[in-house]
C-alpha cells in the first residue's frame, strides 16, 4: 500500500537549513526518485478528507450495530434453553474424539484416542448403537487449551455429535468445561485427577482422589511409611494432590519434609534428587507428569536412592510411560491406578488382545486407555438404556448402568457422574510390566469432593 | 499532490471495502461458530498491526508479545471473573485452590470496569515503556533484543502458572459468563463481540497508518536502516524505538483484552514462546512492512491452522511448518512483497524510457 515499504531507500541529502522547513525530520528524505519530486507527500501528517469521512463512516455503522443487537443479560434466564442438536438424520451417529495429536501430550493422547477408535470399531462390528453405526470425528487440541475449547465447540456446532471423548490435563477440562456446559453436550473425561469438580455435563471415567491418592497413602501408611517428600509438575493436578496429601498426613501423623515443583517437561532434577536424598525421607510421593519423569529417575538412582530404601509412588505412570523411562530405572517402586496390563480376567484379556491386534505386539496398554475404552461402552449402555441420544435423557438413565470393563466391574454412580473403581497399588517389573501388590478388594465408591473425610473438610 | 490523492483514495477504498466484509459480508456468510473464530483471528492480526510497526517499520524483532498480550487479557479476564462472582465473593478458581478469604489487594482495583479497561491498554504500554527505556537506552538491538524479549514471554508465563491461587496457575482463567453485564453464551451477543473486535481493528490499523505516514514513520524506518546516522543527526533512536515498542505493546493488550470475551479462555498457553513466536509469523508471512500485508497474513496464519488441524487432526502441524517455509524461503519480505515486486517491475518499464531511474536500495531490511 505504499512504496516506501520492505525495503531502505533513504539517503541523507545533506544539512538544510533549518529555517527552510518548519519539522528537522525533513532531514531524511526518501531518494526514491518519485518521491523526491513531491516532499509535500513526506511531510504531510495531515489525514485526509475520505480517511475521516470514512472513519466516521466506520464509527456511525458500529454505533448502529450495538443499538440494534443486544442479546440476553447475565442474569436473565432465556439463555440457558440452547441445546445442542444432535444429528441423528442418517443411519450413523457421530461422536466427538478430542486429543492432543500434536505437542507434549501426544504421546499420552494418542493412545487414548487409539483405544477409543478401538471400543467404536467393536461396537460398530456388533451392530452399533440403537441401530446406528457410530462415526468418529477426531480433532487435535495440540497441548494447547484454548485450542481445546475450539475444537470442542466445532464438534458441538459444525459436527452435531452425540458426545464427545477425550481431554487428559486437568487444564484442558477446565478449558472445555464451559464450552460443553453452554451447549449442553456429554464429555466423558477418561483420566484420573485431582477431584473438587462435578460438572453436570461431564462423566468422569478416570479415578478421583479417593480412588487412587488415598488408597495409596492409605498403602504407605500400612507399610510404615511415616515420613513422605512431594514431587510434582508444576500445574494444577500436582498442587491440588498435594494440597490433599498434606491434609492427609496432617490427620494421620505423618510429615512431609518437602514438596517441590519442576516446570511441566523439565529435565534438570539433580538438585530435587540430592534435596530426596538429604530429607531422609521413607518414600516420595511422585505426581510429574509426562519427560520429566524419565529425567527424574535417572537422577534419582544417579543419587543411589533405589526403590528399597526410599520407594516412589507414582501417579502419572502408566505402562506406556515405563517403556520410555527405560524399566531399568523404576524396578520395583510403586504406582497407583485401577488397571494395569496384567489386571486379571477375560475383559481384560480380550481387551490386551484386540488392541495389540490393531496397534501392534509391542505396544502396552494402560490405565487411562481402559478408562477411555470403558467410556465408549458405558455411553452405549446409558443410550440404550434412555433409548435415545439427547445427553438429558442419557444423563437421567446413567445411574446404575454397569459394564465389566477390563479393570473388573464399574458402575456409574448417577449424582456425582463419577465411577465406582478398584484401586490398585501396583509394584514395576524389570520386563516393564506393572504387577498388583495391593487392590482395595471391592470397587470404592467415588467421593471427588471427599466429604466422607473429616480431614478434607477445608479443602473446597 | 497527485500521488497523495491517489494514495489515500486507495486506502479509504481498500478500509471501506474492509469494513463492508467485516461488518456485512462476514456475519451474513458464516454460522456463529466461524464468526466467533474470526473474532479470534483478528485479535492476532490486532497483535500483527502493532508487530508490523515494531518490527517492520522499526526492525524490533518482538518475539515477546505474548507477554503484552497477556497483561490485557488477564486485566480484562480478572475483571470478568471479579463480576462473575458477584460483591464481596472470590473467583470460583481461588475458592478451589486458594488460601486467601479475600480478593489480593493487586486484584482489588480490577473489580472496577473503568479501571480494568484502561489496565488492558495502559498496563502493557507501561510495562514496555519501563523495559523498553532500559533495553533502548542500553542499546541493545538485532539478536539480543529479540532473545530478551522472548525470556520475558517465558519467565512471565512460568511464573502465572507457579501463581495457582491467585491468577488460575496452568488452567488460566476459564468459564467466563459474562461480558459487563451480557451473557457470552448468547449467540447474539458473540456477535456484538464480534463487531466490537472488527471495529478495534479497523481503528488500529487507521492509527497505525498514521503513524506510518506521518514524519515519526519515516524517522521510525531510518532508525530501522541505519541507526547510527540517524543518531549522527541528533536524533535519539532510543526514543524514536520506544515509541513504537510502547504502541505495538497496547496493540497486543487491547487484542489480548478482546480475545478474552471472543474465547472464553486466557492462560499461560496463550503468553508463553510458542504463541510469541507464532504472533510474529502471521506477520512474517503476510509481510511485515506492509500494514495490509502482516493483518492479512495473521488471519490467514490462523484460519490455516484451523482449517490444516480439522482436515489433518494428526499430520497439520507438517503441513503448517511447510507453509512456513515455502513462505518464507521464496518470500522473504512476505506475501506483500509480491505486490511491491509487481509494482516495481512495471514501474521499472515505465520508467526505463525515462531519464529517472530509481536508486538502488541501499540494503535489504533485516
Amino acid at each position: 500500500m505504499d512504496r516506501t515499504s520492505g525495503t531502505s531507500r533513504y539517503t541523507i541529502i545533506g544539512k538544510l537549513d533549518a529555517r527552510a522547513t518548519t519539522a528537522p525530520e525533513g532531514l531524511l528524505i526518501p531518494s526514491h526518485s518519485v518521491v523526491l519530486r513531491d516532499k509535500g507527500v513526506l511531510l504531510s501528517s495531515v489525514p485526509s478528507i475520505h480517511r475521516r469521512r470514512f472513519l466516521a463512516g466506520t464509527a456511525a455503522v458500529t454505533a448502529v450495530v450495538a443499538l440494534s443487537a443486544c442479546g440476553a443479560k447475565t442474569d436473565s434466564a432465556s439463555s440457558s434453553d440452547k441445546a445442542a442438536k444432535i444429528d441423528v438424520s442418517g443411519d450413523t451417529v457421530k461422536v466427538g474424539l478430542l486429543n492432543s495429536l500434536s505437542g507434549t501430550m501426544a504421546i499420552s493422547e494418542v493412545t487414548v484416542r487409539n483405544s477409543l477408535m478401538l471400543a467404536i470399531d467393536e461396537i460398530n462390528a456388533s451392530g452399533g448403537v440403537l441401530g446406528k453405526k457410530v462415526k468418529p470425528i477426531s480433532e487435535d487440541g495440540a497441548s494447547d487449551w484454548p485450542t481445546f475449547a475450539e475444537k470442542a465447540s466445532k464438534l458441538i456446532k459444525e459436527d452435531a455429535v452425540a458426545a464427545t471423548f477425550g481431554c487428559w490435563t486437568s487444564a484442558s477440562r477446565k478449558a472445555v468445561k464451559p464450552v460443553f456446559e453452554k451447549n449442553k453436550s456429554l464429555l466423558f473425561y477418561p483420566v484420573q485427577y485431582e477431584g473438587l469438580e462435578e460438572s453436570p455435563y461431564i462423566f468422569y471415567t478416570g479415578a478421583t482422589t479417593n480412588q487412587q491418592i488415598i488408597p495409596g497413602l492409605d498403602y504407605l501408611k500400612s507399610q510404615g511409611k511415616k515420613k513422605l517428600y512431594l514431587v510434582g509438575s508444576d500445574y494444577v493436578f500436582p498442587r491440588t494432590a498435594n494440597k490433599e496429601i498434606r491434609a492427609y498426613a496432617k490427620a494421620n501423623g505423618m510429615t512431609i519434609l518437602g514438596e517441590d515443583y519442576a516446570p511441566l517437561g523439565s529435565t534438570e532434577f539433580s538438585t530435587i534428587a540430592n534435596k530426596v536424598k538429604a530429607s531422609k525421607a521413607d518414600a516420595v510421593f511422585n505426581t510429574l507428569n509426562g519427560d520429566s519423569n524419565v529425567a527424574f529417575f535417572k537422577e534419582y538412582k544417579s543419587a543411589g536412592l533405589t526403590a528399597k530404601t526410599m520407594p516412589v509412588v507414582s501417579v502419572s505412570i502408566a505402562e506406556e510411560e515405563v517403556k520410555s523411562i527405560g524399566p531399568q530405572y523404576l524396578a520395583d517402586q510403586l504406582t497407583a491406578w485401577n488397571y494395569y496390563q496384567t489386571t486379571e480376567g477375560a475383559a481384560n484379556e480380550k481387551f490386551v488382545k484386540a488392541y495389540k491386534a490393531k496397534y501392534g505386539q509391542d505396544k502396552p496398554t494402560s490405565d487411562p486407555m481402559e478408562a477411555a475404552y470403558t467410556s465408549v461402552y458405558l455411553w452405549k449402555a446409558m443410550v440404550e438404556k434412555a433409548k435415545s441420544f439427547d445427553p438429558e435423557k442419557v444423563k437421567a438413565a446413567s445411574d446404575g448402568i454397569t459394564f465389566d470393563a477390563p479393570e473388573g466391574e464399574v458402575t456409574v454412580d448417577g449424582a456425582s457422574q463419577h465411577l465406582y473403581k478398584t484401586a490398585r497399588i501396583g509394584k514395576i517389573g524389570s520386563d516393564g510390566l506393572i504387577e498388583e501388590v495391593w487392590n482395595s478388594g471391592k470397587p470404592i465408591k467415588p467421593d471427588p469432593y471427599l466429604k466422607g473425610y473429616d480431614w478434607a473438610s477445608g479443602l473446597s | 499532490m497527485n500521488l497523495l490523492k491517489g494514495r489515500s483514495a486507495r486506502a479509504a477504498a481498500g478500509f471501506a471495502g474492509a469494513a463492508a466484509l467485516l461488518f456485512a459480508v462476514a456475519p451474513l456468510l458464516l454460522s456463529d461458530f466461524r464468526l466467533g473464530l474470526l473474532a479470534k483471528y483478528l485479535c492476532t492480526a490486532m497483535v500483527a498491526v502493532g508487530i508490523c510497526l515494531a518490527w517492520g517499520r522499526g526492525g524490533l524483532l518482538t518475539l515477546g508479545q505474548g507477554v503484552f498480550f497477556g497483561l490485557g487479557g488477564y486485566a480484562m479476564a480478572m475483571h470478568l471473573k471479579i463480576a462473575d462472582a458477584g460483591p464481596g465473593n472470590l473467583p470460583d478458581f481461588m475458592q478451589l485452590y486458594g488460601t486467601a478469604t479475600e480478593l489480593p489487594w493487586w486484584w482489588q482495583p480490577f473489580a472496577n470496569p473503568l479501571f480494568a479497561l484502561a489496565a488492558t491498554v495502559l498496563l502493557p504500554m507501561a510495562v514496555a515503556a519501563i523495559l523498553g527505556s532500559f533495553i533502548f537506552r542500553r542499546r541493545v538491538k538485532g539478536a539480543y533484543f529479540a532473545i530478551l524479549s522472548q525470556a520475558l514471554a517465558a519467565a512471565f508465563a512460568i511464573w502465572l502458572i507457579g501463581q495457582q491461587a491467585t491468577t488460575g496457575g496452568t488452567n488460566g482463567l476459564t468459564d467466563i459468563q459474562g461480558f459487563f453485564g451480557y451473557a457470552l453464551d448468547d449467540p447474539v451477543n458473540q456477535r456484538m463481540v464480534y463487531f466490537v473486535i472488527a471495529a478495534a481493528l479497523l481503528l488500529l490499523i487507521a492509527l497505525a497508518r498514521q503513524l506510518v505516514h506521518s514524519r515519526y514513520g519515516e524517522l521510525l524506518v531510518a532508525v530501522r536502516d541505519s541507526e547510527e546516522r540517524v543518531r549522527f543527526l541528533g536524533y535519539n533512536p532510543a526514543n524514536v524505538k520506544l515509541v513504537a515498542y510502547v504502541v505495538a505493546a497496547g496493540m497486543a493488550g487491547l487484542a489480548g483484552a478482546l480475545f478474552v470475551p471472543a474465547v472464553g479462555i486466557i492462560s499461560p498457553a496463550m503468553i508463553g514462546i510458542v504463541p510469541s513466536i507464532e504472533f510474529v509469523i502471521g506477520a512474517a508471512v503476510g509481510g511485515r512492512a506492509s500494514l495490509v500485508g502482516a493483518v492479512l497474513g495473521a488471519v490467514g496464519v490462523a484460519w490455516a491452522k484451523t482449517a490444516l488441524s480439522e482436515e489433518f487432526p494428526a499430520a497439520w502441524t507438517y503441513f503448517q511448518g511447510l507453509l512456513f517455509i515455502v513462505a518464507l524461503a521464496f518470500l522473504p519480505g512476505g506475501l506483500a512483497s509480491l505486490v511491491g515486486l509487481v509494482r516495481r517491475r512495471m514501474a521499472s518499464q515505465a520508467t526505463d524510457s525515462e531519464e529517472t531511474k530509481p536508486v538502488v536500495p541501499v540494503g535489504e531490511a533485516a
